[in-house]
């Protein structure tokens, strides 16, 4: 079960690291061995996660792996088949969604287009018979609060995407819900505006201190905005932790490559007296680091970040303890900011390394014959799926 | 990175397509040539040649204005046509309370359910009114099924009047009305984005208030669409009444069927008649107005 508190920081997590307060903080939202079934396949199959008072959650995988229907779960729209849910350390799962008080933000906003801006903001206030005056005043602040005032009393219709989206954001957060919940909220968005609400959604979110879980399929919006991303697979949770956490000590092959770009390099182990072996498909032999966690088990999954990866001329490559194939440069596709390099390391194996674009780096082409290096730190020995 | 992209780069739809509903192609709005010149030869023409027939028979064009105002003035026809009004208002009312809850259904039905609802819904339609009107006789008279059941299970005393009154001729029209009002509210519900139920839902309101505040405003078109057609065909409405109706349930239509075929009084039901197709056109001019037809269509 992969039960994850607010994460110990873990020496690679830096700056992104979440804030201190959020480590003490009590859980918001907890799920315990959630299951549903569709139709004989397990859409969710044991969900199991803590959510910590004002985090920003990110539930993310490819389409199928259950994200949003574990947030339709936590909205109450669908019911679990076993497993509970706690809001504030109350069972709330047999509740109808009506009397779960969360927020929510869909997909295609869902605003009432009858309504104009500002009724629709009211509305949930409305429902919550808010006092007239109340009503107003809130309606207003949650309109300047998302920069809608001036248009207050248009119909959605008439705004643009990025400001319908708005409009959605000051509905769900208007009524002060303890969770709201987001369902892709910004799928519908151009790649531009898209970025651009991930920041103003992230700050409103920290102004706020709202708890918040986000449904999405872009590992980069997950990134951007997340205290905790959760990485889901087949209705499973493959990995929960902070976007740098799991960027740089992925614990499967699947996590791992679903932040980023990835070599996977498929092997065995030989355990040594001194040190551990890694030999790959083709008979190349790596040292690895002593205490490296590893599987259980013969074979293994060699992990490693491209960007980790250099290139140096044979021969040319600094001593000491690192990670070292020689190889052939099979493609060179330059990307602008990188310069990414197929490097044939024998048989099958191509290791992916990208080249910061910086003066004074050695330009490879294609058939040279170079050594890929990386430091040791950066190898990880996954399971081999 | 290619998630990202190709998310970005789904089209979304919905903004062309509506654009294109709304603006066709000029280059085949000749395919609709054919319909505007059935139109004219078998309903624009002989409506003018009617009224040019009459106005000739009645004595020109002064004179048949004349007749028009005396017609309007006499007893009968102002009460026919307040009558007629009111009783399409009524039934109007009654196709909406039957209609609505069916539409409902049928909105959300799939498969078979919804195969079954549409049959019985249209069926009806393949099958001659006056029969449907005779059908609806067998039931509701006071030897009807209807009204024996009733005796036999001792519910009342005495058979209720349920024909050859408004209320038969209520019964009878709504029911021969109701597909219009059905098939309109189905189409206005289905267009309805059922998230926004569900987000109301989220919000916290009960299905109630869910009902009243979104889904009721947002089929109300499809209400006001449907009750512009029903109204307008109960209007014309002849057999049904006549049938179905007491000896105070006088249409307009019924007096104008009573002046051709009794006293042959053409230019005196050309008046009638000229009176309701006026009626009919205000009321298809504020139909128009108030509905969008490609919204309903799409």
């Amino acid at each position: 079960m992969l039960d994850t508190h607010a994460p110990e920081c873990p020496t690679a997590a830096g700056p992104r690291a979440p804030r201190p307060k959020s480590a003490a903080a009590p859980d918001k939202l907890v799920l315990e061995q959630l299951r549903k079934n569709y139709q004989g396949s397990n859409a969710v199959d044991d969900v199991s996660m803590r959510i910590p008072t004002g985090q920003f959650v990110s539930m993310i995988g490819p389409s199928g792996s259950g994200k949003t229907t574990t947030l339709m779960m936590i909205a109450g729209f669908v019911p679990p088949d076993s497993g509970r849910i706690l809001l504030d350390g109350k069972d709330i799962t047999a509740l109808t969604p009506q009397s779960r008080g969360l927020g929510m933000v869909f997909q295609n906003y869902a605003l009432f287009p009858h309504l104009t801006v500002s009724q629709n903001v009211a509305f949930p206030l409305e429902i919550r018979r808010t006092p007239r005056a109340e009503i107003r005043e809130r309606v207003a602040q949650a309109l300047e609060m998302v920069r809608l005032s001036p248009y207050a009393e248009r119909k959605p219709q008439a705004l643009s995407g990025g400001q319908q989206q708005r409009v959605a954001l000051a509905r769900a957060i208007v009524f002060r819900p303890p969770v709201v919940l987001m369902d892709e909220p910004l799928g519908a968005l151009d790649k531009n505006l898209r970025y651009q609400m991930q920041v103003e959604i992230k700050e409103l979110q920290q102004r706020l201190n709202t708890t918040v879980v986000y449904v999405t399929h872009d590992q980069e919006e997950a990134m951007n905005m997340s205290d905790l991303m959760v990485i889901m697979n087949g209705g499973r949770i493959e990995q929960v932790g902070a976007p740098r956490e799991i960027y740089e000590q992925p614990r499967t092959v699947f996590a791992g490559k679903f932040l980023g770009e990835a070599n996977v390099l498929l092997g065995s182990i030989e355990s040594g007296a001194q040190a551990s072996v890694f030999i790959t498909g083709a008979g190349r032999r790596l040292v690895l680091a002593p205490g490296l966690p590893r599987p259980s088990g013969k074979t293994a999954a060699l992990f490693l970040r491209p960007e980790k990866v250099m290139l140096e001329p044979i021969g040319g490559a600094a001593g000491g303890v690192a990670g070292r194939l020689p190889g052939i440069v099979r493609r060179v596709s330059f990307l602008g900011h990188i310069v990414r390099y197929g490097v044939d390391v024998g048989e099958r194996d191509i290791l992916i390394a990208d080249v910061p674009n910086t003066r004074g780096r050695p330009v490879h082409v294609v058939g040279d014959a170079v050594e890929a290096e990386w430091p040791l730190e950066d190898t990880h020995l996954l399971e081999a799926t | 990175m290619s998630r990202a992209v190709a998310a970005a780069g789904t089209p979304t739809p919905a903004v062309p397509l509506a654009a294109a509903a709304r603006a066709p192609d000029s280059r085949i709005a000749w395919l609709g040539l054919p319909l505007l010149a059935t139109l004219l030869v078998v309903f624009v023409l002989p409506l003018i040649w009617f009224f040019v027939r009459v106005i000739g028979e009645s004595g020109g064009i002064g004179a048949f204005a004349e007749l028009t105002r005396h017609t309007l003035s006499t007893g009968a026809v102002p009460q026919a046509m307040v009558l007629t009004l009111w009783t399409s208002a009524v039934v109007t009312a009654a196709t909406i309370f039957v209609a609505y809850p069916m539409a409902y259904v049928l909105s959300q039905a799939r498969g078979l359910l919804f195969s079954l609802i549409i049959l019985c819904v249209v069926l009806p339609y393949f099958t001659s009114i006056i029969v449907r009107t005779y059908a609806w006789m067998v039931l509701l008279g006071s030897q009807g099924l209807i009204n024996k059941v009733l005796l036999g299970l001792g519910l009342i005393g005495t058979p209720l009047p349920l024909l050859y009154n408004t209320v038969g001729v209520v019964i009878g029209m709504t029911y021969v009305l109701l597909p219009y009002m059905v098939l309109t509210l189905y189409a206005a519900m289905r267009s309805i984005d059922l998230n926004l139920v569900r987000a109301a839902f989220g919000m916290g309101a009960s299905g109630a208030y869910a009902f009243w505040r979104v889904f009721l405003p947002l089929s109300m078109h499809g209400v006001l669409s449907g009750s512009l057609i029903v109204f307008i065909l109960a209007l014309g409405f002849f057999i049904t009444p006549a049938l179905m109706g007491g000896p105070s349930n006088i249409t307009i239509a019924m007096l104008i069927e009573r002046e051709v075929e009794l006293s042959m009084n053409w230019p005196v039901a050309g008046a009638m008649s000229l009176v309701l197709l006026a009626v009919t056109l205000v009321l298809y001019a504020v139909y128009t107005r108030f509905t969008d037809l490609q919204r309903m269509l799409r």
